[in-house]
C-alpha cells in the first residue's frame, strides 16, 4: 500500500514551493515587458529619463527575478525527487516541454539579464535595446512551455499508454504543443502577468507621489503601466473566459465544483452568484442564483447541458469498472505478451486505466474491488468544492476590479491629470497584494481543481509519488520552510529599501561616483573582512 | 507514430547518451567555474573590494551558466525519464543540500551588495563560499556512487524502491570521487580568476589553481587505480535489444571486479577520455606556472571533459547501476524515452544548442576584458 502521509506531505511541499515560486514569476513576466517598452521610448526620443526609468524597474525585476530562479530549479528537481512514479510514468511526453523550456526560453532569457545588467556600457543604444527584448520574449516563451506541460496534465492529449513500458508514451506531439487548454492557459497566464507588473509600477509610482517625490518618473511610469495594464486586464478575463470554456470541455467535474453544481440542471443551468456547498450532503445549504448564466457562459449555447457532481460520480462508477478491466488485461499482457486476447480488451479499455488505479487508496487487489470500493473510488473524484468555490470568485472578481482599476487609470492618464486626487494615489499603493491574490487563487483553482488527479483521468496524484520516508520530507519541509521565509523577508526588505532610495537623479553614464548604485563599505568596518 | 522518424532507435539512444554527456559537460565547464570560483571566494579576495571583483568575474554570466543544470535535469527527464525518476528520488535529502546550494547562491549574487554593512557582506561571502563547495563536492559524491551503483529496485510496474540513506553515500571511494569534482571545479575557478583578474586576486588564483590542479591529477588517478583493483562493475550477461522497449526488467547483469574498464579492452578508442582528463590537467598546471591565463582556461576545461567523458564511458551501457539488484540497473538501451521523443528532442537540440552557443559566445565577447575597480565604477549595476 502507498502511504497516504507520504503522499500528503508530498503535495503539501509541491503546492508550497509552487505557489511560492508563483509569487516571482508574474512580476519578471509583466515588469519585463515594461522596461523593455520603457527603453524602446529612450532610445527613440533619446530622452534620459527614460532610461533612467529603466534602470530602476531593472533593479526591481533583479531583486525579484534572483528569487525567480532560485525557486525555479526547486520546481524542476521536485518531479524526479517526490513524484518519481510520475516522473515515469509521463516522462516521455512531460519532460519535453520541460527540456525545450530550458533549451529555447530560459537560456534565452538568463543568458541576456546578464547583458541587461552589465551591458550597458559595452553596446549601442539599439544593441542593448535588442537585449532587453529578448529577455522579455525569454521570459514569456519560458512561461509557454511549463503551460504547455500543465496544460497536459489537464488535458493529457497525444499520448497511449505502452504496456511493454508501462507507462504513457507520445504519439503526437503537436497535439500536444497546441493542445487548446495549454494554448488558452499561455495567454490567460502571462496576462495575468501584465497585470502584475503593471501594478506594481503603479503602486510604487503612486507612493512617490504621494511623498512628492520623482514627479515627472512617476507621471511617465504610470502613464505606461495604466495602457499595458489595461490591455492586460482585458485580456485575462477574456482569456481566463477561453480557459473555463476549453475546461468544461475535457473537466466537467472542475467546473461542477467551481460552479457548486451538485446535479444536472436542464440547460441552460443556473450560475450560483453564491453558495456555501457542504460536501457531506453534496448540496448548498445556502445559494444566490441567476437562472440561465452558467450554461450560456459555461457551453455557449442555450440548449446543451452542464453536467452535475453527483451525476459525474455515477459516470465514474462506470469508468473505474472498465479501468479494473483494463488493468487486469494489462496483468495478463505482462504475464503473456503474446495473449491477444487480453491485447484486445487492453486496447478498448484502457483510456480508463487511471480510474482503475484510483481503487488502489483502497486495497492493492483491485482486480477484486467490491461494490463499496468502487463507490469509494467514484466519490474521490469529487474535489473540494467550497475552496474551489471561492478561490474562482475571488479571481474572477479580482478580475473585473482591474479592468475598472486599469481603465479608470488609463482615462485620467490620458488626460494628464495623474496624481490630481490623492485617493486615486492611495488606492493604486493598496491595490498593489491584489494581482497576487487574484494569481495564487487562480492555481489553486487549475491545481487543487485536478485532484484526485496528477494528469485527468490517468494518473491519481497518490499513485505517482515517491518511495519516500517520514523523515525525508519532515527534513526537506523544513529546510524549505526555513529558508523561504528568511528569503522571502531579505526580498522584501531589499525592494522596500530599493523603492526608497528610488531612481537615480543624475546620468550614471557620464560622471560615475565610484560604486555609484553599490553602497560603499564604511571605511571604519572595511579591515576587519 | 515511430515509423515517420527517419532514424532507428538504436541510433537515438546512442546519440541521445551522447547528448546527455554533452549537456553535463556543459554545466561542468559552465557552471563549473563559478562553483570554484564561489568556493574560492573567501580565499583569493580579502577585502571587500576585491570580493565584489570576484563576484563581478561571474556577475554577469552565471544566470545563463545555471540554465546547463537545468537543462541538464530537463534533458534527462525528457530522454531517460527513468533515470531521472530513480536518481532523483533515490539521492532525496544529497539533492536537497545542492537544492539550498542553488537556492541561496542566484540570491547571494544579487543581493550582497545591496547593503554596504560589513557583517551582511561576510555572511554572504561565507554562503557563496558554501554554495560553490558543497554542490562542487556533492555532485562527485554522486557520480562516485553511480560507479559503485545505487541500492536501488524496481517492482513489476516500474515502480522505484530505494534502500539506502543519505549517510550510506559517503563512502570513502564515493568522497574521492566528491574531493576529484571539487578539486577540478576549483581549478577551473582559479583558471578564470588568472584570466578575468589582476594583481593580489590573480596571484593567489594561481596558488591555489596549482594546488587544485595538482591535487586533481592525484585523485584522478587514485580513483582510476580503485576502479581497477577496488570496486565491482557491472556486465551484461543476457542480450539486450538496443531497439526493444525501455524496460530495464527485461536483461540480467551481474558485478564484477574491474569490469568498469572492460569498455577500454573492447573500444580502445575510448582512451581518449582518461588521456584527456589528464592531459588537461596537466597543461593547466603548466598554464598556471607559466602564467598563460588564455591556455590554462581552456585546458583546464579539457580536463574537465577528460574526467567526465571517463566516468561516462566506462559505465556504458549503464546509465545507473543497481547494487542490491543488478538486473534492475538502467542502461541507455532500456530506460529511455520513446523512439519518437527522442527524435523530436533531437531535432530540436540540434536546432536551438548552436543558437544558444552563438549567443553565448557573443555574450561573452561583449564582457570581454578583466574586472577592476573602475570597470565596476561605471557600472551602476555592478554586484
Amino acid at each position: 500500500m502507498i502511504d497516504i502521509d507520504i503522499v500528503t506531505l508530498s503535495r503539501l511541499q509541491f503546492a508550497a514551493t509552487a505557489m511560492y515560486h508563483f509569487l516571482f514569476v508574474p512580476l519578471t513576466l509583466g515588469l519585463s515587458f515594461l522596461m523593455a517598452i520603457m527603453e524602446s521610448v529612450y532610445v527613440m526620443t533619446g530622452r534620459e529619463i527614460w532610461r533612467r526609468m529603466t534602470l530602476f524597474w531593472g533593479t526591481c525585476f533583479g531583486i525579484n527575478f534572483a528569487m525567480g530562479v532560485a525557486t525555479g530549479v526547486v520546481m524542476e528537481f521536485q518531479f524526479g525527487m517526490n513524484w518519481s512514479y510520475y516522473s515515469h510514468y509521463v516522462g516521455d511526453i512531460f519532460g519535453a516541454p520541460l527540456a525545450l523550456e530550458g533549451l529555447m526560453a530560459f537560456f534565452l532569457e538568463a543568458s541576456f539579464i546578464g547583458l541587461f545588467f552589465f551591458g550597458w556600457d559595452r553596446m549601442s543604444k539599439v544593441g542593448h535595446l535588442v537585449v532587453t527584448w529578448l529577455v522579455a520574449f525569454g521570459a514569456n516563451f519560458s512561461a509557454l512551455w511549463i503551460l504547455v506541460a500543465n496544460g497536459w496534465m489537464q488535458h493529457p492529449v497525444g499520448a497511449v499508454f505502452n504496456p511493454d513500458t508501462m507507462r504513457m508514451e507520445v504519439t503526437d506531439f503537436m497535439a500536444v504543443i497546441f493542445n487548446p487548454v495549454a494554448q488558452a492557459k499561455f495567454v490567460h497566464t502571462v496576462s495575468a502577468g501584465y497585470v502584475t507588473g503593471a501594478m506594481f509600477v503603479m503602486a510604487v509610482s503612486a507612493w512617490y507621489l504621494l511623498r512628492g517625490r520623482h514627479q515627472e518618473f512617476a507621471k511617465r511610469s504610470m502613464a505606461v503601466a495604466a495602457s499595458f495594464g489595461l490591455a492586460a486586464a482585458l485580456s485575462v478575463v477574456v482569456l481566463g473566459d477561453e480557459s473555463g470554456y476549453v475546461t468544461t470541455e475535457n473537466q466537467k467535474m472542475k467546473i461542477a465544483g467551481m460552479e457548486a453544481m451538485w446535479h444536472t440542471e436542464p440547460a441552460p443551468a443556473a450560475i450560483n452568484v453564491i453558495a456555501f456547498p457542504n460536501m457531506e450532503k453534496q448540496e448548498n445549504s445556502f445559494a444566490i442564483s441567476v437562472p440561465y448564466l452558467l450554461g450560456i457562459i459555461g457551453t455557449r449555447s442555450l440548449t446543451k447541458e452542464l453536467p452535475g457532481i453527483v451525476n459525474l460520480v455515477d459516470t465514474a462508477h462506470d469508468k473505474i469498472r472498465d479501468g479494473i478491466e483494463a488493468y487486469v488485461a494489462l496483468q495478463k499482457v505482462r504475464a503473456n505478451p503474446a495473449d491477444a486476447e487480453a491485447r484486445a480488451v487492453f486496447d478498448a479499455k484502457w483510456p480508463n486505466l487511471g480510474y482503475g488505479l484510483l481503487v488502489k487508496q483502497f486495497r492493492t487487489d483491485i482486480e477484486n474491488a467490491t461494490p463499496e470500493d468502487i463507490t469509494k473510488a467514484a466519490n474521490s473524484t469529487i474535489p473540494n468544492v467550497p475552496v474551489l468555490f471561492w478561490s474562482f470568485r475571488v479571481m474572477v472578481g479580482l478580475g473585473f476590479y482591474f479592468i475598472a482599476f486599469f481603465g479608470a487609470a488609463f482615462w485620467i492618464a490620458s488626460r494628464h491629470k495623474l496624481g490630481e486626487k490623492r485617493w486615486t494615489l492611495w488606492l493604486a499603493l493598496f491595490s498593489l497584494p491584489l494581482p497576487w491574490l487574484a494569481i495564487e487563487s487562480g492555481w489553486l483553482l487549475a491545481e487543487y481543481g485536478r485532484q484526485p488527479w496528477a494528469i485527468e483521468g490517468v494518473l491519481p496524484t497518490f499513485y505517482a509519488a515517491s518511495g519516500l520516508t517520514l523523515w525525508d520530507l519532515a527534513i526537506s519541509l523544513a529546510l524549505f520552510l526555513a529558508i523561504y521565509t528568511v528569503l522571502a523577508i531579505i526580498e522584501v526588505v531589499l525592494m522596500v529599501k530599493t523603492i526608497k532610495k528610488g531612481p537615480l537623479d543624475h546620468n550614471p553614464f557620464e560622471s560615475a561616483p565610484a560604486g555609484a548604485g553599490v553602497l560603499p563599505v564604511t571605511a571604519a568596518a572595511a579591515p576587519k573582512l | 507514430m515511430s515509423n515517420i522518424v527517419p532514424v532507428d532507435y538504436e541510433t537515438l539512444r546512442l546519440i541521445w547518451w551522447l547528448l546527455l554527456g554533452i549537456l553535463l559537460i556543459g554545466f561542468a565547464i559552465m557552471d563549473g567555474f563559478d562553483l570554484g570560483i564561489g568556493a574560492l571566494l573567501p580565499f583569493v579576495a580579502k577585502t571587500d573590494e576585491e570580493r565584489r571583483i570576484v563576484i563581478n568575474v561571474v556577475g554577469p554570466v552565471w544566470e545563463g551558466n545555471q540554465v546547463w543544470l537545468i537543462l541538464g535535469g530537463g534533458a534527462i527527464f525528457a530522454a531517460f525519464p527513468l533515470l531521472y525518476a530513480v536518481s532523483f528520488s533515490g539521492l532525496y535529502l544529497a539533492m536537497m543540500v545542492i537544492l539550498i546550494a542553488l537556492i541561496l547562491r542566484p540570491v547571494g549574487f544579487k543581493y550582497r551588495s545591496k547593503i554596504g554593512d560589513t557583517g551582511w557582506r561576510s555572511k554572504w561571502d561565507m554562503v557563496l563560499c558554501f554554495c560553490g563547495t558543497v554542490p562542487a563536492l556533492i555532485l562527485g559524491v554522486a557520480v562516485g556512487n553511480v560507479l559503485l551503483g545505487l541500492p536501488f529496485e524496481l517492482d513489476g510496474t516500474l515502480r522505484t524502491f530505494y534502500r539506502g540513506n543519505f549517510f550510506q553515500l559517503l563512502t570513502p571511494f564515493a568522497l574521492v570521487a566528491g574531493l576529484v569534482s571539487l578539486s577540478m571545479l576549483i581549478m577551473h575557478g582559479a583558471a578564470l580568476l588568472t584570466w578575468k583578474t589582476s594583481g593580489p586576486i590573480a596571484d593567489r588564483a594561481r596558488t591555489y589553481g596549482r594546488w587544485a590542479a595538482l591535487a586533481a591529477i592525484v585523485l584522478f588517478a587514485l580513483a582510476g587505480v580503485w576502479v581497477a583493483y577496488g570496486i565491482g562493475g557491472h556486465v551484461l550477461t543476457s542480450a539486450i535489444d538496443p531497439n526493444g522497449p525501455s524496460n530495464p526488467l527485461g536483461k540480467t547483469a551481474m558485478v564484477e571486479t574491474g569490469a568498469w574498464l572492460a569498455n577500454y579492452k573492447t573500444y580502445p578508442w575510448m582512451m581518449i577520455a582518461p588521456i584527456a582528463g589528464f592531459v588537461g590537467l596537466v597543461l593547466a598546471l603548466i598554464g598556471f606556472t607559466i602564467r598563460k591565463p588564455a591556455m590554462t582556461f581552456i585546458t583546464s576545461g579539457l580536463g574537465i571533459f577528460g574526467i567526465i567523458a571517463t566516468a561516462g564511458v566506462s559505465l556504458f551501457p549503464f546509465l545507473l547501476p543497481s547494487s542490491i539488484n543488478p538486473n534492475a540497473g538502467l542502461t541507455i538501451w532500456d530506460a529511455s524515452s520513446s523512439h519518437l521523443t527522442l527524435w523530436i528532442m533531437l531535432l530540436s537540440t540540434c536546432f536551438f544548442l548552436p543558437i544558444v552557443l552563438l549567443y553565448t559566445a557573443f555574450i561573452y565577447r561583449v564582457m570581454r576584458g578583466k574586472v577592476t575597480g573602475d570597470s565596476m565604477a561605471k557600472n551602476p549595476n555592478a554586484y
